[in-house]
């Protein structure tokens, strides 16, 4: 790496010990284990990282070869030594051995080399700095253009607003300080004229429009003082003349693994063509400087160099062309490697990859319970659990290893206590038996009640992973429990999901704890529960708590189907309703009032549903106090179960019950037809009345309109009035005990608007708030009179889906649901944008023991979390609910 | 607040006391708070939790379901108001200039009963000179402007023809002007006195130049809000806004939050910035709780100036390098940290998931290590 990016010293309290460092993504080596299995415990942290700059020096020292010729391998396609494929730098092959610590491949973290340069080179990422220092510090004696008295109070000020605004605010005081620097002419400490230093980017210095070498450059930065760095924000270590590079180091050739096609060709990384160039040129300008050849041969091989060097560092530059293969695409060199969301940081540093996973597409099981997950057999046998064999659990696991990979459950590995990993075969399989014994341990297949991590993409959330109970089961689709979709947002039209199996004590005991559906319930985002009846159950429990009835066979029929086994809650009766049926599922000291969807009052006393409907305003996900109340007083467990009662039945109930919906059900009486024509005839009248007015001027203008924006608005006004009355009509006269209807009014699926957009009418197309105005000039469509602001020609669709819409009418739809599907296309990224910031900018914030919420240098940014100190998940809806306390006592 | 409810003071939160105090026959009120003290206890945030990220997860996952170009029409005769995720980017950046500035101006006795609202408003609105001409007639001959005043508006927002004649005067440079039977006469002054092209240019700048009422306010509109009459205006100047003696300046508001940071201090800033999120999230019917809101106003408004949550802002002020680099400019603030020597403490939490360690939040604050026995 190069100089400036790579932390000259980790200072730690100790190194981290190679073992422990390395293990992930590397199958075939294992931490080693104590003859009593421990977690490699890791007792060494890193401290902190300082970061500076390499002088020429340090560079040669912890060089560990000087490379010296562009070759790289030999005729044997053996590294040649003072190349850049030089062993001593680490190996790529995997016959071979680094010179350096005799380690092989993978083992070896590769090592620093070095090059010297025949003539100095500006380092492309300091030139600001040195273009600064260099305008800013006299030409002959190398002090900084401020009298001696200034100088030490400018330096007080800096530390002053480093202390107390940060670093980031000292180098914008620095740049204030530098632009007035920038005219003075003469140096106030020997008197020197200054000369006005220009450059022409990306790094060529002029002074008074006369080019300055970089030797000239380095010698001017050598005699600058250190008392005065300060003043430019470098550190005391630093000295500014390490930015014109007279030594590069050269990057271990682990960070630049040349591939092998399959042809058998080689192909070297970007880094090591880069790196050749260098070499070759370098080289080159040794030979013509030793040679004596004439100053003008020099002057262009040094700047080749120089270009070489500066598209090492960066391939970006704006004045560059950029370096490229020979098949024309750039070279991807340093900066591009670490930066953008593909780069080093992003993508492998802040994002890790994991091993014992597994992805398939997700399909509904209301069977299973709502914290378990389905898991094809076929992955169960893939993913294991390792399980250490003590003297109680050795006949248990030996089973596992018994039946091998192949059988389930089985198991695919073991590890002897020394690390080495065998995996078991059918031939392996006796002698692995044989060898089994207290210590070992054994990687088995999943089982039943395992638990594993559960995740759907966008994670928006911390309930987008939630930990899962495993459930094994056959066909090859990860099974939910519909009731779990809302919490991930996921449906069943396709979606994948990603399921991890932790393999540490620890990380499974966190994941049982701290993220189990359960413990997830409440949402921290409003306090309710995330989880809630969806679709049949709601449409099942309203059903049921409004109208039905059913015979005690009939009931006892339900409840087990719904496996609740508990009927002593059951009235003695022959006809049972649907609430005393649901009365079964609640607990007996289980009291609660809230409110239907209706509004209408819902009373649950001792355990009884007293009086109301249950429909989505309480069972539904995020919203009602039913499910919240359970949640407090029996505690997450409970409520799972109750909840999965309650779906469950509900299921059940429908089934029974038998539902569709059809075509008939958007039916509405001859009255409401009548009803809504006449609405919508009068609402065309009154926009003509409207625009007449308008075309007459005797339209009455609102306060900051023009004419024409008024006639705009009124216009909407009365439409969207007129579709309202419509939709009114519609869901008033419709047949109330049609299943469409019972599916709006339980809140299951669908609004009373796309009852009435069926039955009645669509309604004005709106895009960005406006009528249709786009198309020809003054008119929508080419079939309509120029300037005709009637509704018709602007997008109002008179007619409703049953009746089916006419052409110009169809055209406005697809005009909305186009411009519907841009906008979610921008809002896509643009959301997601804003929550990276957020998060980027919070993430470190956390309550400390004193209650007070700080970041991660101690700066205090709440006294109290949300000012009363409550949390969120454990609150209902946000408070703590002085109400119920006062009803309770 | 009684003496029995006194003595909870400290431990329970004012808000749950008052909501006690209010609800609550007194009687039963010491039980009802030993009670909430109980439930408070255990709805308080445990210490480690990640309040921070929460919040973030809670403004972010909302704002996937937030429509993009909504303007808001509450009803035909409302200021139209950017809304909806634009308009809570627009908060959260901080920026100086935002799209929709808005001020809602409550008035003192008697305006605010409907006296005089509509002068009053009118008063406030910036008038610039193009509004007030009837007619501009360029001159060739003289080379000069001649614009015909309309006196009717000038009556209506009570200016006289001298009084424009000095605000144009002081508005515009290099300009000679004279007034007569209400007719401005405009010259250029200079070298260029004859030339087309500046009295061109000079005519479009006279039209754009202020005459009266307070600079900004581009539009007024008077409002009945429940039994008070209010002035609702597109374009916003709170400094100027609130010096007018017949504004209620205790209620006045203005949705620009630089401006309120500016004129009002910090604290005015951080309500403001709530009260804005708020409002967006209320209109687009989502539920997002107020902790999180103010918890985000609390990053905003830490270190008493208004920081936007982007690269500039409240990331720039981050302590630890790697942190700063892994959001966006990596290259920059390594360079920068390279130059400063600067130590990353490894104090937040992507430095450590960078070097696979611990993060100090939630299970891995505690630093507790146990001897590893052999």
């Amino acid at each position: 790496m190069a100089e400036e990016k790579e932390p000259t010293a980790v200072v730690s309290e100790e190194q981290l010990d190679a073992e422990s460092k390395e293990k992930t993504s590397d199958e075939k080596k294992i931490p080693t284990f104590d003859r009593d299995y421990h977690e490699p415990a890791v007792t060494k942290r890193i401290a902190a990282i300082s970061f500076g700059l390499l002088s020429p020096k340090m560079i040669k020292q912890m060089a560990v070869c000087k490379v010296v010729t562009p070759e790289l391998y030999d005729k044997e396609g053996y590294p040649v030594d003072g190349g850049l494929m030089d062993t001593r730098m680490g190996v790529i092959d995997p016959g071979l051995t680094c010179k350096t610590d005799g380690k092989r491949l993978k083992d070896t973290p590769g090592y620093f080399g070095h090059i010297e340069l025949a003539r100095p080179i500006i380092h492309v990422k300091f030139v600001d700095v040195v273009l600064t220092m260099l305008r800013c510090a006299c030409r002959e004696c190398g002090r900084v253009l401020i009298p001696d008295n200034k100088v030490q109070k400018i330096a007080k000020e800096l530390d002053r607003i480093e202390q107390e605004e940060g670093l980031e605010r000292r180098r914008e005081a620095i740049k204030d300080i530098v632009i007035n620097l920038k005219t003075t002419s003469k140096c106030p400490h020997c008197k020197a004229k200054q000369q006005k230093i220009t450059i022409e980017k990306p790094t060529t210095f002029l002074e008074s429009e006369k080019r300055i070498s970089p030797i000239e450059i380095r010698t001017r930065l050598e005699k600058l003082p250190d008392q005065d760095l300060v003043l430019f924000g470098l550190h005391s270590h630093i000295r500014p003349e390490w930015m014109i590079l007279t030594v590069l180091p050269i990057p271990p050739v682990t960070m630049r693994p040349s591939i092998t096609l399959e042809s058998g060709e080689r192909s070297e990384d970007d880094l090591t063509h880069k790196l050749g160039d260098i070499v070759r040129i370098n080289q080159r300008l040794f030979e013509n400087i030793n040679a004596g050849a004439p100053e003008i041969i020099i002057e262009d091989l040094w700047d080749l160099l120089q270009y070489h060097i500066t598209t090492f560092f960066d391939n970006n530059i704006a004045q560059l062309p950029p370096a490229r293969h020979r098949s024309g695409q750039p070279l991807k060199t340093l900066t591009e490697r670490i930066k953008s969301k593909e780069g080093r940081i992003r993508h492998n540093l802040a994002g890790k990859r994991t091993n014992f996973c597994a992805r398939t597409v997700i399909s509904p099981d209301p069977l299973i319970r709502i914290n378990e997950v389905g898991l094809p057999k076929l992955i169960a046998m893939k993913l294991t659990v390792p399980e250490v064999i003590t003297a109680w659990n050795m006949k248990y696991l030996k089973t596992f290893v018994e039946n091998g990979p192949a059988k389930y459950p089985g198991a695919n590995y073991i590890i002897r206590p020394d690390g080495k990993k065998k995996k078991i075969t059918d031939e392996t399989k006796e002698a692995s038996l044989e060898e089994l014994q207290p210590g070992y341990v054994v990687e088995r297949h999943l089982l039943d009640g395992d638990v594993a991590l559960v995740n759907r993409q966008p994670s928006l959330h911390r309930m987008s992973m939630m930990c899962h109970r495993i459930r094994v089961l056959p066909y090859k689709t990860l099974r939910l429990n519909p009731a779990v979709c809302h919490p991930y947002n996921a449906d069943f039209d396709g979606d994948e999901m990603n399921l991890h199996v932790p393999q540490t004590e620890e990380a499974r005991a966190e994941a049982e704890t701290l993220m189990e559906v359960q413990t997830q319930l409440i949402s921290p985002r409003y306090g309710l529960s995330v989880i809630g009846c969806i679709q049949d159950a709601i449409s099942g429990a309203y059903l049921a708590t409004t109208s039905l009835t059913f015979t005690r066979e009939e009931s006892i029929d339900l409840l087990s189907a719904a496996n609740i086994e508990d009927y002593s809650q059951l009235p003695d009766k022959e006809k049972i309703t649907g609430k005393e049926l649901f009365s079964c599922i609640f607990p007996k000291d289980f009291d609660f009032t809230g409110k239907s969807k209706k509004g209408e009052p819902v009373r649950i006393q001792k355990g009884k549903l007293i009086e109301g409907t249950l429909d989505a305003a309480n069972l539904g996900a995020g919203s009602g106090m039913l499910l919240r109340g359970l949640h407090r007083k029996y505690g997450a467990d409970e409520t799972l179960t109750i909840l999965g009662n309650l779906f469950n039945l509900g299921n059940e109930i429908l089934v029974k019950y038998g539902f569709s919906t059809s075509l008939s059900d958007t039916d509405l009486p001859q009255k409401a037809q009548d009803l809504i024509q006449e609405a919508l005839d009068q609402a065309e009248k009154d926009v003509t009345q409207l625009i007449d007015d308008f075309h007459n001027n005797t339209l009455e203008i609102l306060p900051g309109r023009t004419a024409a924006e008024t006639l705009e608005l009124r216009i909407l006004e009365v439409l969207n009035k007129a579709r309202n009355k419509s939709g009114e009509f519609a869901t008033q006269y419709a047949d109330q005990n049609t299943n469409l209807v019972v599916m709006i009014n339980s809140g299951a699926k669908g609004k009373p608007l796309n009852l009435a957009q069926m039955a009645a009418c669509v309604g004005q197309q709106a895009m960005r708030g406006k009528r249709i105005e786009k198309g020809y000039f003054d008119r929508t469509l080419t079939c309509f009179k120029k300037g005709d602001l009637s509704p018709l020609a602007r997008g109002f669709i008179r007619n409703g889906f049953k009746h089916g819409l006419n052409p110009k009418e169809f055209f406005f739809g697809a005009m909305t649901g186009r411009d519907s599907l841009m906008d979610t296309a921008l809002r896509t990224p643009k959301s997601g944008y804003l929550y990276r910031r957020l998060a980027n900018a919070m993430q470190d914030l956390r309550v400390e023991y004193d209650e007070t919420v700080r970041d991660s240098s101690g700066k205090i940014i709440q006294f109290q979390y949300g000012e009363d100190g409550i949390d969120v998940s454990k609150s209902e809806k946000g408070m703590l609910n002085v109400q119920r306390l006062i009803d309770s006592v | 607040m009684n003496p029995t409810l006194k003595t909870f003071e400290g431990k329970l939160p004012l808000s749950i006391l008052q909501e006690i105090e209010e609800k609550c026959l007194p009687a039963k009120q010491k039980k009802v708070a030993e009670l909430a003290l109980e439930e408070y206890a255990r709805a308080k945030v445990e210490p480690g939790e990640a309040v921070g990220i929460v919040g973030a997860e809670s403004m972010g996952e909302p704002g996937t379901q937030m429509t993009l170009n909504t303007f808001h029409f509450a009803g035909v005769a409302e200021m139209n108001v950017t809304m909806g995720l634009p308009r809570i980017i627009e908060i959260l950046d901080g920026r100086e200039k935002i799209s929709t500035p808005m001020m809602e101006i409550f008035l003192k006795e008697p305006y605010n009963k409907g006296q005089d609202v509509k002068k009053v408003a009118l008063m406030i609105k910036e008038t610039k000179l193009g509004e007030l001409v009837k007619e501009f007639i360029i001159n060739l001959v003289e080379a000069r402007i001649e614009a015909v005043l309309n006196e009717e508006k000038m009556k209506e927002i009570g200016i006289t023809a001298a009084q424009i004649v000095k605000q144009v005067d002081a508005g515009v440079r290099d300009m000679i002007i004279k007034e007569k039977d209400n007719v401005l006469f405009m010259k250029v002054k200079g070298k260029d006195e004859k030339h087309l092209n500046e009295i061109y240019k000079l005519k479009e700048a006279v039209k754009e130049t202020y005459v009266k009422g307070v600079k900004g306010i581009n539009q007024v509109l008077p409002v009945k809000r429940k039994d008070e009459f209010i002035i609702i205006t597109s374009g916003s100047n709170l400094k100027k806004i609130l010096t007018l003696d017949f504004v209620d300046t205790a209620r006045t508001t203005t949705n620009s939050i630089q401006e309120i940071a500016a004129v009002l201090g910090i604290e005015a800033a951080r309500q403001a910035i709530i009260n804005e999120v708020y409002k967006v999230i209320e209109a687009q019917g989502l539920n997002v709780d107020i902790r999180h809101i103010m918890l985000i106003a609390d990053t905003m408004c830490a270190n008493g100036k208004l920081r936007g949550i982007t690269r500039y802002g409240i990331i720039s002020g981050k302590s630890s390098v790697l942190a700063r680099a892994s959001f966006e400019t990596p290259i920059k603030h390594l360079i920068d940290a390279a130059l400063s020597g600067e130590k990353d403490k490894l104090d937040s939490v992507v430095e450590n998931v960078m070097i696979n360690q611990p993060i100090p939040i939630g299970t891995g604050l505690p630093h507790l290590i146990m001897k590893d026995e052999k």
